[in-house]
């Protein structure tokens, strides 16, 4: 025993090696972007699968308690919906006419550049930020799946963020909520530009900040869409982010900041859709 | 060696079960820290050669899956397993209290570290309502988590004690006396 303590590092040794180590790792990250490479495939490897396996039971146990409480409810509501049914086939056949003439004016007008362009991919959200500062998680498909790093991710028709980090069969995603997020954006109506950033104080709230909105004319109204913007070099254009809740005069009266909810429902959100395509941007 | 294999499953599953299952637990949107519990009762308990290694690797984890700079969480997480080897070196004491102390005051570091460095550099000033909303109930909620989880984290460092004898430590060589861990089971 006392000849295996001879050979024994201090503790404070290994302690220096160490914070050296993390702080010379912090400054390459910073500098050059690195996400870990080798070591962030590795532990996907060990990871990954747990965490399916496990997203995979709590899908399970919520879709059998969801069908419990359904099947009580399906009974009342099949009266209803039949009744619905009808009506609403008369009325789809009133918007299959309208549809038709909205085809043709879109040709027209050549504005059939909406998202269903866009290739996409959907992935499961199978963990998250276990704190409470950040709101980032990792989906189960990664660059084998085509996923790379600055790709936008949506869920249904809205905005829900950016991947940041791309390992072999994961993918880190930052939502727009979090406190490090930063959108260009623009308004839908009358286009002008603004910058949407997450902010960990009305997280809670469900609201996001909306900041340096130039709106000369006062003719932007609570309701107003909020959608990114052209200017933006990672998100494409046109995306809903969400809707304008409240606006407030800066104390430059020059801009107008506020609150926006986002169209995304964050607190249940369990499936994603990543847009393969990265935005095309002039090369240097 | 199967002490080390035995130790890193335990932080697997604790990493796993930290950002999935505990999502669920959450108390008004404020999830307890699983890792920084293990990390610093483990530390605690075994001393701060063991305290600095888990802790490393718990930070790393966290790094390459949530973190914004590689490095941060280890040397955050590393700190933390030192800091309570060394507490433990001060005081050493089977009850819970103490423990309990320390890791809210590990809790504490924490918090205060995060909200310094990625908030405050930010220059967001704000600190009373950060400390409110997120810092003292995150500390109060691990806390409480500890009340539960500290005596299977005791019945894991016995286990341990079992399998490869006695944790290294850097003052035994100067005090000379060695064994601490006994006798805790019956206690219990």
């Amino acid at each position: 025993m006392k000849k295996r303590n001879h050979f024994i590092i201090p503790t404070k040794y290994i302690f220096a090696v160490l914070a050296g180590l993390c702080v010379v790792l912090m400054g390459i990250s910073y500098s050059t972007g690195l996400g870990g490479g080798a070591l962030g495939t590795l532990s996907g490897y060990v990871f990954v699968p747990f965490e399916q396996g496990l997203n995979g039971v709590g899908g399970w146990l919520r879709e059998k308690k969801d069908s419990l409480e359904d099947l009580a409810e399906v009974q009342t509501r099949n009266q209803e919906l039949q009744d619905q049914v009808d009506e609403l086939t008369m009325e789809n056949s009133r918007l299959i006419q309208s549809q038709y003439r909205l085809e043709q004016l879109e040709e027209l007008y050549n504005l059939d550049q909406t998202y269903g362009d866009f290739s996409k991919v959907a992935a499961n959200i199978i963990a998250t930020d276990g704190g409470n500062w950040f709101n980032t998680f990792v989906i189960d498909k990664g660059k084998a799946d085509g996923i790379d790093v600055n790709m936008n991710v949506i869920a249904g028709s809205g905005l829900v963020g950016i991947v940041t980090k791309a390992g072999d069969n994961w993918a880190q995603v930052r939502s727009i909520i979090d406190d490090m997020s930063n959108v260009s954006a623009k308004t839908l109506s009358t286009s002008d530009l603004c910058f949407v950033k997450g902010d960990l104080q009305l997280m809670n709230e469900g609201y996001i900040r909306i900041e340096e909105l130039k709106d000369p004319d006062n003719a932007i109204t609570m309701g107003e869409k909020i959608v990114t913007s052209h200017v933006s070099d990672k998100y494409h254009e046109g995306i809903l982010i969400g809707y304008l809740n409240e606006l407030s005069q800066d104390s430059n009266n020059l801009t107008k900041s506020g609150t926006l909810t986002p169209a995304v429902d964050f607190e249940h959100l369990h499936t994603v859709l990543v847009i393969t395509d990265l935005k095309q941007t002039v090369e240097e | 060696m199967k002490q080390k294999l035995l130790t890193a499953l335990l932080i697997v599953v604790c990493f796993i079960l930290q950002c999935t299952v505990i999502k669920a637990l959450a108390l008004a949107s404020i999830s307890p820290n699983l890792l920084l519990i293990v990390t610093t009762s483990l530390g605690f308990m075994r001393g701060e050669r063991e305290g600095l290694g888990i802790g490393f690797c718990c930070g790393l984890l966290m790094d390459i899956f949530f973190g914004r700079l590689l490095g941060f969480y280890a040397l955050l997480y590393m700190f933390l397993g030192y800091g309570s080897g060394l507490f433990h070196m001060i005081f050493y004491d089977e009850d819970i209290k103490l423990p309990m102390v320390w890791i809210a005051l590990s809790e504490l570091v924490y918090g205060l570290s995060i909200y310094f460095f990625m908030f405050l550099m930010r220059s967001k000033f704000d600190f009373g309502h950060y400390f409110l909303h997120i810092i003292l109930p995150e500390l109060i909620y691990t806390v409480a988590l500890t009340i539960v989880l500290y005596q299977p984290m005791q019945r894991f460092n016995d286990l341990l004690d079992k399998l490869g004898g006695e944790p290294l430590r850097d003052y035994y060589k100067t005090s000379g006396s060695v064994g601490q861990t006994e006798n805790k089971t019956e206690e219990l």
